[in-house]
């Protein structure tokens, strides 16, 4: 494995030799934003798109049961949500003003948890968080992203952004190096996508489970060999709502099948 | 606490032959993998998957660590009378899963 | 993931063990040695029978992804009566740290012997499925699969 760090890292040194530092960072253009499921293989995507095959489902039922099931407190979350929540986790992460702070679909459901239910709230990455999550935002599979990044959002927007296009780790790569530069082209047996969240959360055939867009932001930075932050951190989810903002226009895919 | 997904006709006529699928949720951990500090992840298998059509087997899976997480089959049963078909999953263990699904036999 | 190791010491281990990786890539010994595990648990599941090749329709996609879940489909020709009927199917690796996959059994209440499933593969190599009929007879195919690395190796 320890050689094959090493192939890794001459390899990524090569894609982005081309990129130099410079302060007007490019952006993806609108007519190129493609969902990472199409460099997907055929096999693959069909996995994807099977919606009883597709094992991300597994954890999609058990988040149903746990949305309509009352919690020893309080109501269950269906009480108030009797019509579901379509398009909701297209919207996120949003502001919240109750608080004043913006949240990614974890965090609300979590704040719910803690005000409406009188629960403590789920840990990250917990069986019953990613299975809440993945059904909340499964019921907005095929709806566009559509996220507010103007307003009190903005600030964190642009610390999100900020994150994605610094170079970090032993690698000294940005998000932004591999993701909007070099997308399309191939990194060892793979495509460079164009890194964007809307699979999330995704069953990656690698973890052979279903984890959340934070665990893979965590995998992203280890890749570079940079100190990935703890689930949650206001970093990443400031990143993930620069993300969504980039991700504009293509469509919610949980639970997306990557590699 | 585990999620089984089937996919079973509930009608056929006599003689046809229907489609099964069968999805559990199960790391399959092969025992061949080590953890963040070197220590090898104990393995933990379901080992066998049988159907049973009108109590009898029609279909049965040894499975070994080389099958992939998440097991999915697909297979075939020939329909002949109403009854009952049984889906269940053994682990390494002995620990047992079932489901069952009703078929109507015209 | 790592794969390099088994339960038994066998010779796979001797070899990683005494020479490295990178010399094992190189052998020309290797796919012999590979070949020869596959031979041995062909032994243990069905003795010293022949086997033919042919019946045996085994689909696997050219190149896989990732090497977790490959997907398999693997279907006899048979009219799967009470006196003609595929008994079961091995599913066999010459790569994997076990060369025994999986096998399934059919009836011919199954009404057809074919079944579809995902299997994990350590690396490119030609999977081989062995099936065993009622009359005792024994029908092979096999099908060559590429598997390719991810491009971030998160150690």
């Amino acid at each position: 494995m320890i050689r094959l760090a090493g192939l890794v890292s001459i390899t990524l040194i090569t894609a982005c030799s081309a990129t130099t530092e410079v302060s007007d960072v490019p952006e993806l253009a609108a007519e190129d934003i493609v969902s990472a499921s199409v460099f997907l293989n055929s096999e693959t995507r069909a996995l994807q798109e099977d919606t009883f095959a597709n094992p991300g489902y597994l954890w999609v039922d058990r988040g149903e049961a746990l949305f309509s099931q009352p919690p020893a407190a309080g109501p269950a979350c269906i009480t108030c949500h009797e019509k579901g929540l379509r398009g909701v986790a297209a919207t996120y992460p949003a502001y919240d003003e109750n608080i004043g702070q913006v949240l990614n679909l974890e965090g609300r459901i979590n704040q719910c948890r803690v005000t409406q239910q009188s629960e403590p709230a789920w840990t990250f990455e917990s069986d019953e968080l990613l299975s809440i999550t993945a059904y909340v935002a499964n019921q907005s599979l095929g709806e566009p992203i559509s996220v507010d990044v103007n307003g009190p959002a903005r600030a964190v927007y642009e610390v999100g952004r900020d994150y994605f296009q610094t170079r970090r780790g032993q690698f000294n790569l940005s998000c932004q190096q591999c993701h909007t530069e070099n997308w399309g082209k191939r990194l060892r047996g793979d495509t460079l996508s164009q890194g964007h969240g809307n699979g999330f959360p995704a069953y990656r055939l690698e973890w052979e489970s279903l984890g959340s867009l934070h665990r893979r932001l965590r995998d992203c930075d280890t890749g570079v060999r940079a100190e990935p932050l703890p689930y949650g951190d206001p970093l990443y989810v400031a990143l993930e709502l620069y993300l969504a903002e980039r991700s504009k226009g293509i469509s919610i895919e949980t639970p997306g099948i990557r590699r | 606490m585990t999620s089984i997904r089937l996919a079973v006709p509930e009608t056929a006529i006599a003689g046809e032959i229907i489609e099964v699928k069968a999805l559990i949720r199960h790391p399959m951990e092969s025992g061949h993998r080590r953890g963040s500090r070197g220590e090898v992840i104990e393995r933990d298998i379901i080992t066998r998957f049988e159907c049973l059509y009108l109590g009898e087997q029609v279909f049965a899976a040894d499975f070994h660590p080389g099958i992939a997480a998440n097991p999915l089959l697909t297979f075939y049963v020939r329909a002949s009378r109403s009854g009952d078909l049984e889906f269940t999953w053994t682990d390494q263990h002995g620990a047992i899963w079932s489901e069952a699904s009703s078929l109507t036999v015209s | 993931m790592t794969r390099s190791t088994s339960l038994n010491v066998n010779r796979r281990d001797v070899l990683t063990l005494g020479t490295g990786a990178v010399l094992i890539a190189a052998s020309p010994l290797r796919g012999h040695a590979e070949q020869v595990d596959l031979e041995q648990a062909r032994r243990e599941l069905f003795g010293t029978r022949p086997v033919t090749e042919g019946r045996v329709r085994l689909k696997l996609p050219p190149i896989a992804e990732n090497g977790y879940s490959v997907p398999l489909s693997v279907e006899v020709d048979s009219p799967m009566t009470e006196q003609d009927y595929v008994k079961r199917i091995a599913i066999l690796s010459p790569r994997n740290p076990l060369p025994l996959i999986s096998q399934f059994y059919f009836s011919p209440g199954s009404g057809r012997a074919k079944v579809d499933a995902r299997i994990r593969m350590s690396g490119t190599q030609s999977i081989q499925a062995i099936a065993e009929m009622s009359d005792g007879s024994l029908w092979s195919g096999s099908r060559e699969t590429v598997v390719t690395l991810a491009a971030c190796v998160v150690l």
